[in-house]
């Protein structure tokens, strides 16, 4: 029974479609990529990256200056990779947030994660927590899913409304927000401070390898999770009791759905800080090109959230000679702009 | 098949807003609910159409609980269209009909020429076809309604359940909404606001007071002096005609007293 009902989807022609322009988009992906690889303070031909990639991949024995390669595979490419899966996570989760809380101006902030990220990561830092056992990563990792908890309990005693999980993430965020500037104010040096600030900001620099394995995975999982709900996304287009009586089990799909978005934040930020803007603006961006239909929706979400956030990275190693920007500050000089377009357009809020 | 509450009680924290209603809708009927704001149609709407479990007793579908029966099943037996439902989305008439594909969509049965027939034949039962590419913000309030409708149709429902169709509609379409949803191949149960178009359409009507069901039966029989003036709070007199249809005619001078 299930045997053929799959071969005949796979032979259908609207799969063969969908699997050549999921194709495309990949080789897409994979030439931003090897282009954000080559470029820099020192530039690399994007010939001598594929070299490099074809050498570690599958030993191609090409001649690549020992150095270059170094640059290309230990810190560009993993940078990028994370980049692109950074961007892919968030702009998905704000597309599912924006569909499950029915606010066009939700992100994945607004479940307290990055306010909780940064309580986590200054305890570590500043006050010493865990006695350096604790990677700054993992304390911001910690916070983001005490701050979610939080805010998830706050809401769930508030009421069952999506009104409910908005105020219970303001009074969360707010929380952990004050909670970290306490901390800062009271206990750190203005070099710490300094420090502090950056990785709020967005900050891809001491990405590694072992990150792209975190990083990903994760993007990879969240966004198969949050396909496989497609259709159950679409149905809360009017609303929770709508979805409801159209068949879809609203508090299951709630739970893993909004789970699913606060995970990938959480690691995202814990890994490259608090970037802002791509949750909330990549997700209408998409839906300006292909509607509202999120089996549609997601994947152009991830894609367009992986592409910017790579060129945001390129653009922030390069465009002061000798400094890295945080990227966060690419991302909203880019997205403020591109949101208050899209808002004019009155695209949002018709 | 059946659709039938046996004794449900719901309540909203510790307030009982539905007290006790047993109620069985006969296939093929136009069943009309009324009752004063905040006597609880919508409450009991909602129950009927499985989106909220009952406190106590059991709603029945086909003689089955309708917890056994599971969501996507259900919504394939009931389409329900709520009070107000509204979307910022910026999505067309046809995309919002093809919603109520859902119930029957899944990895392994992904959308098919047949669920597009079914989502044009829904369009072209409540006359939205040319209107189908129309964005949802561009349509009237009742163009939406009759979308809201169309996306019901298109979960091939057994039962359609509509809370207050009519609000917000002109008298023409008001009456057009009642006729077009008459003359469907399913069972209707609507809350109504108008006891006179309950009076012209409905085969049954079951009347609320206080989240009690406090009568149900022909619109003669239901639509009495003495029932608008103890549920309603109205003085009214009731004009029968020679087909047994029932005309209701309301007085001023509004007992204001028991006005809910
Ligand atoms: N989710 C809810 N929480 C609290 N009170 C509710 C809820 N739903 C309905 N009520 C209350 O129950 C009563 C009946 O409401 P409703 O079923 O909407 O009545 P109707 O549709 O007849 O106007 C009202 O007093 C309303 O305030
Ligand atoms: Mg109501």
């Amino acid at each position: 029974m299930i045997g053929p009902m799959i071969g005949n989807i796979i032979s259908s022609p609207v799969f063969i479609k969908r699997i050549s322009v999921a194709f495309a988009a990949l080789m897409l992906l994979a030439a931003v990529l090897a282009v954000a690889a080559s470029v820099g303070e020192t530039a690399i031909p994007v010939g001598t990256v594929i070299d490099t990639i074809a050498n570690h991949l599958w030993d191609a024995g090409h001649p690549v200056d020992a150095i270059d390669a170094g640059i290309i595979w230990n810190y560009r490419l993993s940078r990028a990779i994370v980049a692109a899966s950074c961007g892919a996570a968030l702009a998905v989760s704000g597309a599912v947030l924006q569909a499950l809380l029915r606010n066009s101006l939700a992100d994945p902030y607004l479940l307290g994660i990055s306010a909780g990220a940064s309580t986590g990561a200054v305890s570590i830092v500043i006050l010493g927590l865990g006695a350096g056992m604790l990677s700054l990563s993992l304390g911001a990792f910690i916070g983001a899913v005490a701050a979610f908890a939080f805010v998830t309990v706050l809401a769930l005693q508030a009421g069952r409304g999506t009104g409910a999980i908005i105020l219970a993430g303001i009074a969360g965020s707010q929380m952990f927000n004050a909670l970290t500037s306490f901390i800062v104010t009271k206990s750190a040096s203005a070099e710490q401070a300094r420090g502090i600030m950056f990785w709020l900001l967005g900050n891809l620099s001491g990405v590694r390898w072992p990150d792209v394995w975190l990083a990903l995975p994760v993007a990879i999982a969240g966004l198969v999770v949050c396909l496989w709900h497609a259709r159950a996304l679409d149905a809360f287009t009017f609303g929770r009791e709508s979805a409801a009586s159209l068949g879809v089990p609203v508090r299951r799909v709630y739970a893993v759905l909004i789970a699913a978005a606060a995970m990938m934040t959480a690691v995202m930020v814990s890994i490259v800080g608090a970037i802002g803007f791509v949750g909330l603006v990549i997700p209408h961006a998409a839906r300006f090109f292909v509607g509202t239909r999120h089996g549609l929706v997601l994947p152009l979400s991830a894609l367009i959230g992986a592409l910017f956030l790579v060129c945001a990275d390129v653009i922030s190693r390069v465009i002061v000679p000798g400094q890295v920007l945080p990227i966060g500050v690419i991302t909203a000089l880019v997205g403020a702009p591109a949101f208050a377009l899209i808002l004019c357009h009155g695209r949002i809020l018709r | 098949m059946t659709l039938e509450l046996c004794d449900i009680v719901w309540s909203a924290g510790f307030r009982k807003i539905i007290k006790n209603v047993s109620l069985r809708v006969k296939p093929g009927e136009f069943l009309g609910l009324i009752g004063p704001n905040g006597s609880g149609k919508t409450s009991l709407m909602s129950v009927l159409a499985g989106i909220r479990p009952p406190d106590q007793g059991r709603a029945m579908l086909a003689g089955q609980d309708m917890k056994k029966h599971g969501r996507r099943k259900l919504a394939r037996q009931i389409g329900f269209v709520e009070q107000q439902a509204d979307t910022t989305d910026r999505l067309t008439a046809r995309e919002a009909v093809a919603l109520g594909r859902t119930p029957y969509l899944s990895m392994l049965s992904p959308w098919s020429e047949r669920d597009d027939a079914i989502v044009e034949r829904a369009l072209g039962d409540v006359d939205m076809t040319h209107l189908a590419d129309r964005f949802w913000h561009t349509l009237s309030g009742g163009e939406k309604q009759r979308v809201h409708i169309a996306r019901a149709l298109a979960q091939e429902p057994k039962f359609l359940l509509l809370d207050e169709p009519t609000n917000h509609l002109d008298i023409r379409h008001q009456l057009g909404l009642l006729e077009l949803v008459r003359e469907l191949p399913v069972t209707v149960v609507a809350a109504l606001h108008d006891l006179n178009h309950a009076a012209m359409y409905c085969d049954r009507i079951a009347m609320m007071r206080d989240g009690e069901l406090v009568g149900i039966g022909s619109p003669a029989d239901i639509l009495t002096s003495e029932n608008l003036r103890d549920v309603f709070g109205v003085d009214a007199t009731i004009e029968h005609g020679p087909n047994g249809e029932c005309t209701v005619r309301y007085h001023t001078g509004m007992k204001k007293d028991r006005a809910a």
